[in-house]
This record gives structure tokens, C-alpha cells and sequence, in this order.
């Protein structure tokens, strides 16, 4: 099927102009080439690194960057070049799979509570505020310490603190369509509060949910390598940028290479999914209040 | 009278570069020529190109417009080649605009006087000290009553036709000499509306400045111009005076738009205008009417006629003005579809009380009953099968909080609603079966607003059918495409989304849907009021023959009491949430009358410049209804005395149902009247 005879109401149609939409915009097209090609990076690195990320040298700990090791080695002899580019496969998969999770539970029962409204919204929403103010690195450390590490904690744990942000904007997004006529005319009809939700108000809400998920997925990565960083993340000697930062910080002022890559890294997916997000945000008109993390 | 022009478009066009890179006009040709004390009406329907003239007139385009030939200028200044410091100076001085719904664009955190008292500051050579005298004398001249009073208030303590009023103070604080005002009155109660008009009047005579009224009210336009251009895809075709517009237009187009809106003095339906205006651009080599003209010939269809005297004299552009006569130019519409006599009633209401307000958690706890009226109380009607019954008030009246209510969508606080001889129907939608859910539909005000954006018309169409006849398959589409023609849609129209139909196609949807549950009981609340009057005479008619084809029966909501004539067989006039009159609609229309509804009917400004507005009661919106005796006792011009602050008036019903609730006796009522008219 060519492009053109997609119909253009359709929802694969309507996505199709979005994403051309987010393509035309500046920085929207930077934004998801870096995405993309981070994205890509994670799938192919290990066959394209150009050394074992496991493979110490002790002869060669903390050398420059050369024409063998393009980023140098750490303080192990291991090469910077080859744990960088795949530093990034254990973080895009744990937040990869926290995100849709977290945009959906939260997504869901913001929806739910936007419809019913009345006291009941109010006080679980005082809950969702108490939550909120306290510090998530606690909580996080809370559960971690509780439970444990590893992805089978790492995920529910992040899905879960992730997506209690999502209610208050799914919320209120629906608080602006639960008004209308059209959800009142859903409701003398008499069609169900499930059939209410599913099909009156989540397609007015999906695109805040969508351009919320984007955002959320790059705090999450933030989360993650913080985590990483503090030593609660990934165990060694899996690559990852947090655990990498963490362990060339002590030698910045003579190795900075060390330092260097990872962040790189980090920094360009989070600014890449940034630049999208507000991109996306721009293509589907929403206003968005909430500024980057970084 | 100088022969100088204040305000002069010459040759005007102003367009926007399209997508393909191709230029469309929006306005072409534009010439429009005010002179000082002259009150020119501008009237078309939506997307005419109305406001866009105005707002050009004062060297404003909006995003993305440019001007393409042409000039504007006002008292001599070119308005498109001003600096921008010079157009500020100009703009809100000797040159004011009032843009609809300016009485809601006032700052909400002033009062009043210190607002009037920027306006002089910006745009006064006032000396400052004069300025708290200044702002009294502005407030006395647009009729506010104790200024001083008016001036501590901040704009949400005052009503909509009070905030409109300090709207228009402000655009005189800087003494133009032309105000241009763009649907001033629009959204305003028709008492209010008809107040605001009168002094618009008195203003013109008094200060001599020069006005533009934009409108798309035919009513409101013969009560205030002294003459009218008619606008129609952005070009002006037909202008003269407003005798001569409104009583013998000689452009076709002029005369479907009369035939188009619905009488007081009429009880027969509308006509409607068919087809729709070409988009901006689209008009082609030919006359831009040319598709929905019944005297279209072929000359018609190459080449654009000329803006030329007419048969009268007046400005026309037309190739066959000489034979316009011929088309009707008065509603000669069908009767509406009328009920069998004597049919069991459908849905009748006993003594219905709806409340907005609950008792707070402390008066609850205290076993404290609410004190405070009720926002509807007392509501006892009842309404036969394949009847229309209309219901008519301002805002605030409680109309379309009964429909709510037989809805299920709001629960009363006390009363039964029975419907079809059953029991009382359950208070609210949760508790209702599926056939009575099906068998009372409710079609709302705003199609954009009741149409879900996100849905094609196929599944807005599929909604009722899935849930009420569990149809599937081809038999859906199949169902779908028969719904759509029955609205003189086609099978086309269900790939579309909302946003991609005229405004009028819209409301046809939501008129298919509720028609898809093939109920009984359709529930129109002010059903054509977004709408344009040309699309509002085709709903109408669409409606009139769904009813005359099923039997079904309306309750029909409007603040429109031309259009509810039109439609209603019988009607019932609420104030403040209570019944003042009820009865066959002729004689609700016919004396003796309810005052309120005297008062309404004298608020209703009628497409000719002969008829004046009998305003007999103030233009006060009243918040709450009173605590006891008749809920219009504040209002009232024909008021007794003690009596109707205590007493509830009753019901006095004459033979042929027409029932009034007043203290005065019927004889007496309809003898004042009839010496008053």
C-alpha cells in the first residue's frame, strides 16, 4: 500500500501526519535522529564493538584516547570506546519497558478519576500530592533496599513511581473533555463508564499522554543511571553510563575520557528525547508547561 | 453633515497565500464609504468577511493576512501605511472598536472607574483632574444607573448588559468619531440586547460619530443603521438603505436571507437557503452565488458582475436584479407538522423541582433542610404523542436544566417524571432500562461541542446502533448511510471528521444521531442557535419532517421565540425556573399574555425598519428567584403591589388550555394590554 492512498482519518493516517509533522519541525527532526540512532546503537553494539567490554589490561589502565581505543581506557584497561556504546542497552530496555507501563496504569486510573470527579477525585488526589513531595530518590532507595536490584525490581519500581505523575496530568487533561456535551451525550445514551472512557475520552486525552510518556521516559533514564551512579543499578561489570561516571569521577582531572563518553551519551539521548517530545507537542497543539530535565 | 468620509475602503482586497502557494482572497473588491452621523450595517452569515472589513477599517489583519490591492483609509490616514505608533494613537481615540463579548473583556482584578479612567488616560487630552467627573458622565450616557455606585465595582458584579454598556463608555472615553462594533449584542438576552440596541441609537444621535455595525442579526441591524451592505463570500453584494435592503432587496442572495429567518408574525417555517458559500478562493471566474441561485443562467457562471445600480437605484451585484422580484423574500415554508388531537400524553412532568446546590456536610450532619428556592420548582406539564412542545426564557431560566432532567442527566430533587403511562421513570440515566434509554434521545446546542472530535461520523453513527440494536457488519454501514440521507447527507460523509463539515452539517449529524434509536422523545435544546439563519431554516425544516415522517414528539428549548413558533404546537414561557404561561402556541403568542412574556415578545426585533421594540421592563439579570410570591415580582411592569411579593400567583385557565399564572384576572390583563398596543 503506497502512503497516499492511506486514508487520511484513519488512526495510522493521522499518526503518519503527526510524524511528518514532528519531521518538518527543527527540532523534532534532530531530536529523533538522536533517539533513532541511539536506539539503533543499542540493538548492534556488541557486534560492532571493537573490544570485549569484560576484557581487562593492566598495562594499559588510563591511557588517552588513540587510534586503537578512540575514547581511551578506564582505570581497569578496559576500553572506554566499546562499554560506551553499549553502555546505554541495560538503561533504553529498563525504562524502555517501565514507560508504556507507567503512561498506561497511570494514564488509566487519571482517566478514571477525572470521569467520576466529586469528592472522591479530590481526596486521591491529595494522596497523589503527598506522594509526589516527597523526595524520589527516598522512595526509591526504600524499595530498592526492600527488595533488592536487578531489571525484575528495577522495572515495577520505576513503572510504578512513574506513572504517579501521569495521573495528575491525565487527570486534568480529562478534567478540559469530561465538560462537553459529547461525553454527556455518551452518558444518556446510556452507554457504560468503561465504553465512556475508552472511547470518548482517551482519544481526546492520548496525545498529552503521548507527549507525557516522552517526557517521562527521559526522567526515567535520569533515574535510572542516578541509580546506576549511586551503585543501586547495574551490577558490575555490565557497562552502563551511570556505573561508568561513578567509576571514572575519581580520575577526572588526570582521565577525563573516562568521564567523558557516558556522558556524552547520556547527555544526547535525554536531549534527544527532549527536542522530540517538544516537537510532538508542537504537532499535536498541546501546551506543555513542564520544562526538560536537563 | 459634511460630505467628507470618516471611514473609506476603496477597491479593497486582503487575502492569505494557500497552502499550493496559490494567493486567496478573502475580501475582494471591498468599497465601503461612511460618513460622519451615518450608521452603516454589515451583514452576512459566518465566513462572509464581516469582521475581517471591520477590523481592516481600523488597519488591523489578522495572522496571515495581507493586503492585496485596495486602501483603507479613516479621516484622510491611509490605515495600512501608518506607523505603528501612529495606529495606537488613532485606535481607542477617534477610531474605537467593540469586539463581541467586550463586556467580558474587561480586566476582572479593577473596578470599574479605574478602568474608564486608563481609557481616559490613554486617550484623552484630558487634564487628570477632571478625569472622576469625566467617568460619571460617561457612565450616566450609556445609561448605567448611580454611576458612583458603579464605579467601585469590580466587572463580575455587574451583568452582561451592564459590562457591555462599561464596554461602550470605554470606546467613547477617547470621543470618536466612528465606533465599529462586531456582534455587540450577540449572546445577550433578547430584553438585554434590545436595551443595548436603543442606546447604541440615542448614542449615534447625540455625539454625531459616525458607526459600523457587524451583525449577522437582520433585527438588530433594521433597529440601529441607517443603511445596510450586504456581504456574501467576501464581496459586498447589495447595498442601500436599510428600508430598501430589508423590505426590497433587489440581489437574490439578500432575499433567500430574509426568506431565511423565522417571524414573530409568521407561524409558517423558514425557508431555507441550499448549498453553502465557496471557500475563500473557490468563488471562480463567475458570481459567487451562482451554485445556490434559483435565477443562475449561464452568463451567471463566466463572468462576475459588477457592483451597479439596481432596479431602485440601489448598489447591486447581479446580472438578473431586475427579475429578483420574483424570488420569495418571506418565510413561505410549510406549517409545521402539527399533533393528532386528543393522544395520550408521551412524557408528562409533576411538580418537578431540580436543584444545583447541595446542603454543605455541617447542615447535612444537623439534619438542616436547604432553605434556598429551588433553581426550578414547580414544573406540571404534560405533553402528547407527535406534539412539540416548545420552551422558551432568557438564560438562566432553567430551560435547559429540565431537559436535563427528562434526560436523566441531571436527577430532581423532588417530582416524578412519567414517560409513555409507565411508572415514574427512574430519577437518573444509571438507573434506566434500555428501552427508555433508547426511546428519549437529546440533541444539544453546539455540534462541535457534542460531537466527539476524535471520532469519524461512522462511529458516531455506530455508537446508538451498537447499543441499541447490536447491528454489526454491512448491516451497520448499511444502517449508517440510510441515517445519513435521511439528513440529506450522503454515504461520503463517514469517513469525515467532525472538524471537516460546515457547521450546519454538523448539527444534521447530531440530528442523525439521535434519530438512529428511532426514539420517541427527541429533547432539542437550542438546537439551531449556533447556527446560521440560512442553516438554521434547513435544520428546522429537516426537523419538521422527521417528525411528520415518525411521529415523534419534541421539546423544543430556544430563547428564540420566532423560531419556536415556527416549530412548537404548544408553548410554555419559564422565568427564573417557574411556569408563567403555557398553551396552544397561537395563543401564547396573542393577548392576553403573561407580562413577562409581553415583555419578551416587546424585546423582539423583527427584520423590517418599521416595527419598534416595546421595552416595558428593565434589563436586569436576576440571579436567584425570589424566596416567595410571583418569581418575576422584581421585573414586573404590571405589578399590584404586597400581593405578588407573597403570594404565589395562580394558575387562571381559559377553555382552549392557554393557562397564565398572574394575580391580575385575565379580563383585566388583557384590557391593559390591548390599550397599551
Amino acid at each position: 500500500m503506497s502512503l497516499a492512498s492511506i486514508p487520511q482519518n484513519s488512526r495510522l493516517g493521522r499518526t503518519l501526519s503527526v510524524l511528518r509533522d514532528v519531521m518538518s519541525r527543527p527540532s523534532g527532526a534532530v531530536g529523533l535522529c538522536l533517539v533513532v540512532f541511539h536506539l539503533i546503537l543499542a540493538v548492534i553494539s556488541p557486534y560492532i564493538a571493537p573490544f570485549d567490554y569484560r576484557t581487562m589490561n593492566a598495562a594499559m589502565m588510563l591511557t588517552g584516547p588513540d587510534g586503537v581505543h578512540f575514547l581511551g581506557t578506564d582505570h581497569l584497561g578496559r576500553d572506554v570506546f566499546s562499554r560506551t556504546i553499549q553502555g546505554g542497552r541495560e538503561a533504553i530496555l529498563v525504562t524502555g519497558i517501565a514507560t508504556p507501563i507507567a503512561v498506561a496504569w497511570g494514564g488509566m486510573v487519571g482517566i478514571f478519576f477525572g470521569l467520576i470527579g466529586g469528592r472522591v477525585d479530590e481526596v486521591m488526589m491529595r494522596f497523589v500530592d503527598a506522594f509526589l513531595s516527597l523526595p524520589w530518590i527516598l522512595k526509591m532507595l526504600v524499595l530498592i533496599v526492600t527488595f533488592g536490584t536487578g531489571i525484575e525490581v528495577l522495572i515495577p519500581t520505576l513503572a510504578f513511581f512513574y506513572g504517579i505523575p501521569v495521573i495528575r496530568i491525565a487527570r486534568a487533561a480529562t478534567h478540559d473533555v469530561v465538560a462537553r456535551d459529547f461525553v454527556a451525550a455518551a452518558r444518556a445514551r446510556g452507554q457504560s463508564r468503561m465504553t465512556i472512557m475508552r472511547k470518548e475520552l482517551l482519544p481526546n486525552v492520548l496525545d498529552a499522554l503521548m507527549v507525557e510518556g516522552a517526557m517521562r521516559w527521559s526522567w526515567m533514564l535520569l533515574a535510572f543511571s542516578s541509580l546506576s551512579f549511586l551503585g543501586f543499578g547495574v551490577s558490575p561489570p555490565t557497562p552502563d553510563w551511570g556505573l561508568m561516571i561513578a567509576d571514572a569521577r575519581g580520575f577526572m582531572s588526570f582521565a577525563p575520557w573516562g568521564v567523558l563518553g557516558p556522558v556524552i551519551a547520556l547527555s544526547t539521548l535525554i536531549i534527544g528525547i527532549n527536542l522530540t517530545a517538544d516537537a510532538l507537542a508542537k504537532a499535536l497543539g498541546i501546551d506543555r508547561a513542564q520544562k526538560a530535565p536537563v | 453633515m459634511t460630505d467628507t468620509p470618516v471611514i473609506q475602503l476603496s477597491d479593497l482586497s486582503i487575502g492569505f497565500t494557500g497552502r499550493a502557494g496559490h494567493t486567496l482572497p478573502v475580501l475582494r473588491n471591498i468599497e465601503l464609504t461612511v460618513r460622519p452621523g451615518e450608521s452603516i450595517g454589515l451583514v452576512g452569515e459566518s465566513g462572509s468577511g464581516k469582521s475581517t472589513v471591520a477590523l481592516a477599517a481600523m488597519g488591523y489583519l489578522k495572522r496571515g493576512l495581507r493586503v492585496l490591492g485596495g486602501s483603507a483609509t479613516f479621516e484622510g490616514h491611509d490605515m495600512f501605511a501608518l506607523s505603528r505608533k501612529e495606529l495606537e494613537s488613532l485606535r481607542g481615540g477617534h477610531l474605537a472598536l467593540i469586539p463581541q463579548n467586550s463586556g467580558q473583556s474587561l480586566t476582572p482584578t479593577l473596578r470599574i472607574g479605574a478602568q474608564l479612567t486608563e481609557a481616559l488616560r490613554l486617550h484623552s487630552r484630558l487634564d487628570p483632574a477632571q478625569f472622576p467627573a469625566r467617568v460619571l458622565e460617561l457612565l450616566g450616557q450609556v445609561r448605567l444607573p448611580d454611576p458612583q455606585a458603579i464605579t467601585r465595582r469590580y466587572p463580575h458584579e455587574l451583568s452582561g448588559g451592564q459590562q457591555q454598556r462599561v464596554a461602550i463608555a470605554m470606546a467613547l472615553a477617547g470621543e470618536p468619531r466612528a465606533l465599529l462594533l462586531d456582534e455587540p449584542t450577540t449572546g445577550l438576552d433578547v430584553t438585554t440586547q434590545a436595551h443595548i440596541l436603543e442606546l447604541l441609537r440615542d448614542l449615534a444621535r447625540e455625539t454625531g460619530m459616525a458607526m459600523v455595525y457587524v451583525s449577522h442579526d437582520l433585527g438588530a441591524i433594521a433597529r440601529v443603521c441607517d443603511r445596510v451592505v450586504v456581504m456574501y463570500a467576501g464581496e459586498v453584494v447589495m447595498e442601500g438603505s436599510a428600508r430598501q435592503v430589508l423590505t426590497a432587496p433587489t440581489h437574490p442572495y439578500a432575499r433567500g436571507l430574509l426568506a431565511s429567518i423565522p417571524k414573530l408574525s409568521d407561524p409558517h417555517l423558514p425557508m431555507a437557503l441550499g448549498g453553502r458559500p465557496p471557500a475563500p478562493g473557490g468563488a471562480g471566474d463567475g458570481c459567487a452565488f451562482v451554485d445556490r441561485c434559483a435565477l443562475a443562467s449561464d452568463l451567471c457562471r463566466t463572468s462576475r458582475p459588477m457592483l451597479a445600480p439596481g432596479p431602485g437605484g440601489a448598489p447591486v451585484r447581479c446580472h438578473h436584479a431586475d427579475r429578483a422580484d420574483t424570488l420569495p423574500m418571506s418565510s413561505q415554508g410549510d406549517h409545521a407538522a402539527r399533533a393528532e388531537a386528543g393522544t395520550a400524553p408521551v412524557l408528562s412532568l409533576q411538580d418537578l423541582e431540580i436543584r444545583y446546590s447541595k446542603p454543605g456536610i455541617l447542615d447535612r450532619l444537623r439534619g438542616r433542610e436547604d432553605t434556598r428556592p429551588a433553581t426550578v420548582d414547580d414544573i406540571t406539564i404534560s405533553i402528547a404523542k407527535g406534539e412539540t412542545l416548545g420552551l422558551v426564557g432568557e438564560s438562566g431560566s432553567g430551560k435547559s436544566t429540565i431537559l436535563k432532567t427528562i434526560a436523566g442527566l441531571l436527577p430532581p430533587a423532588d417530582g416524578e417524571i412519567r414517560f409513555d403511562g409507565d411508572a415514574p421513570l427512574p430519577r437518573s440515566v444509571e438507573q434506566r432500562g434500555p428501552d427508555h434509554l433508547r426511546r428519549i434521545q437529546l440533541i444539544f446546542q453546539n455540534p462541535d461541542d457534542s460531537l466527539n472530535p476524535r471520532h469519524t461520523i461512522a462511529e458516531i453513527l455506530e455508537q446508538p446502533l451498537k447499543l441499541y440494536f447490536g447491528l454489526s457488519g454491512t448491516a451497520l454501514q448499511d444502517r449508517c448511510v440510510e441515517i445519513l440521507e435521511r439528513v440529506r447527507l450522503g454515504g461520503h460523509y463517514l469517513d469525515r471528521l467532525p472538524s471537516q463539515l460546515s457547521g450546519g452539517e454538523k448539527q444534521r449529524v447530531a440530528v442523525a444521531r439521535a434519530f438512529a434509536a428511532n426514539p420517541d422523545l427527541v429533547l432539542c435544546d437550542e438546537v439551531t442557535s449556533a447556527l446560521d439563519v440560512s442553516v438554521q431554516a434547513a435544520v428546522l425544516e429537516l426537523l419538521n419532517d422527521l417528525k411528520a415522517a415518525q411521529g415523534t414528539t419534541y421539546v423544543f428549548v430556544s430563547h428564540d421565540l420566532a423560531v419556536v413558533r415556527a416549530l412548537s404546537d404548544r408553548v410554555a414561557v419559564l422565568y427564573q425556573g417557574r411556569l408563567c404561561e403555557i398553551g396552544p402556541s397561537a395563543e401564547v403568542y396573542a393577548l392576553p399574555s403573561h407580562p413577562y412574556t409581553e415583555v419578551l415578545l416587546g424585546a423582539v426585533l423583527e427584520p423590517d425598519p418599521d416595527t419598534v421594540p416595546k421595552l416595558t421592563a428593565d434589563d436586569v439579570i436576576e440571579l436567584s428567584p425570589p424566596a416567595k410570591g410571583c418569581p418575576f415580582q422584581r421585573r414586573c411592569p404590571r405589578k399590584i403591589g404586597a400581593k405578588c411579593d407573597t403570594d404565589t400567583p395562580p394558575w387562571q385557565t381559559r377553555d382552549d388550555g392557554h393557562a397564565i399564572r398572574c394575580h391580575i384576572p385575565l379580563d383585566d390583563l388583557h384590557r391593559q394590554q390591548h390599550a397599551d398596543s
